[in-house]
């Protein structure tokens, strides 16, 4: 991937990022209401990205969690560290 | 169990050819305080843990030190994918080709095989958590030395960030412990 290839993927990982740290944060800090509101509305924006994301690039997750178009989609390139 | 996404955790761009830096880079593919080990170490303390918050915080840091992995993995790999055998000879990651060629393996910096007496489990949490928050700070200590080592710039942004991870999950291990010694004084057991 490159060029626009390069952007929608740093986006899909900024997003993500903003996720997982909330995560860690709310495994530390389960009633902290404004943090939950935060992860509810990123995990929306997720959703969304991640539809995008797919529909140009194919699967994201194995195991289900992505659709594939026929044929199977899933073994294309790129992998993770032949990204440039 | 575990799901995979193709994408890295967060982008690896590595603007030079560099053997000897990419064997350095394997100190956090394959040393005790590397990524393997970090994931290894928590993902295995969780059995016992009394709490579920503690759980979490195992599980969810153990996954995420699998995707650093991944990406100190992938630095190793690029800075020697297109090397000609010119820029190995004669550097430090002579070593590692002539046993395994360009992949990477899990290897500290100077060739020393991984082995899992690099973690530890005591089935005590205040222990193992003490353990977890000393790993953190010499991984922190670790990637301070390998971006003095590296000047590719590239790859010490990647390495900053990875750096700015082991402050966090510091963090979070401490605010653990808080909450177990609290749960243990309130069961009084000894």
């Amino acid at each position: 991937m490159n060029g626009q290839g390069d952007n929608d993927v740093e986006r899909l990982q900024a997003i993500q990022f903003s996720i997982l740290d909330l995560n860690l944060y709310l495994d530390t800090h389960p009633a902290d209401k404004k943090a939950m509101m935060d992860f509810d509305a990123l995990m929306k924006q997720f959703e969304m990205e991640k539809r995008n994301f797919e529909s140009k690039y194919g699967p994201l997750a194995n195991y289900g969690y992505s659709p594939s178009q026929y044929p199977w989609q899933w073994i294309n390139a790129p992998w993770p560290w032949e990204m440039r | 169990m575990w799901i995979y996404q193709k994408t890295l955790q967060y982008p690896v761009k590595v603007d030079t050819i560099n053997p000897q830096l990419a064997q350095m880079m394997l100190e956090q593919f394959g040393g005790p305080d590397g990524e393997l080990s970090a994931g290894i170490r928590y993902l295995t303390q969780r059995y016992y843990m009394p709490l579920n918050e503690a759980k979490a915080v195992l599980t969810d840091i153990g996954t995420e030190e699998l995707a650093h992995w991944e990406i100190i993995g992938t630095i190793a790999w690029k800075l020697v994918k297109n090397a000609p055998m010119e820029k190995i000879r004669g550097t430090a990651f002579e070593g590692h080709f002539a046993n395994c060629g360009r992949n990477p393996f899990p290897h500290n910096a100077a060739g020393v095989p991984w082995t899992a007496g690099y973690i530890a489990v005591k089935s005590d949490p205040v222990a193992d958590l003490h353990e977890d928050m000393a790993a953190e700070e010499k991984a922190r200590a670790t990637y301070e030395h390998l971006i003095q080592l590296s000047e590719d710039r590239g790859v010490n942004d990647t390495l900053s960030f990875l750096r700015e991870r082991e402050i966090v999950h510091f963090q979070r291990f401490g605010e653990t412990l808080d909450k177990v010694q609290e749960y243990m004084s309130r069961k009084k057991y000894y």
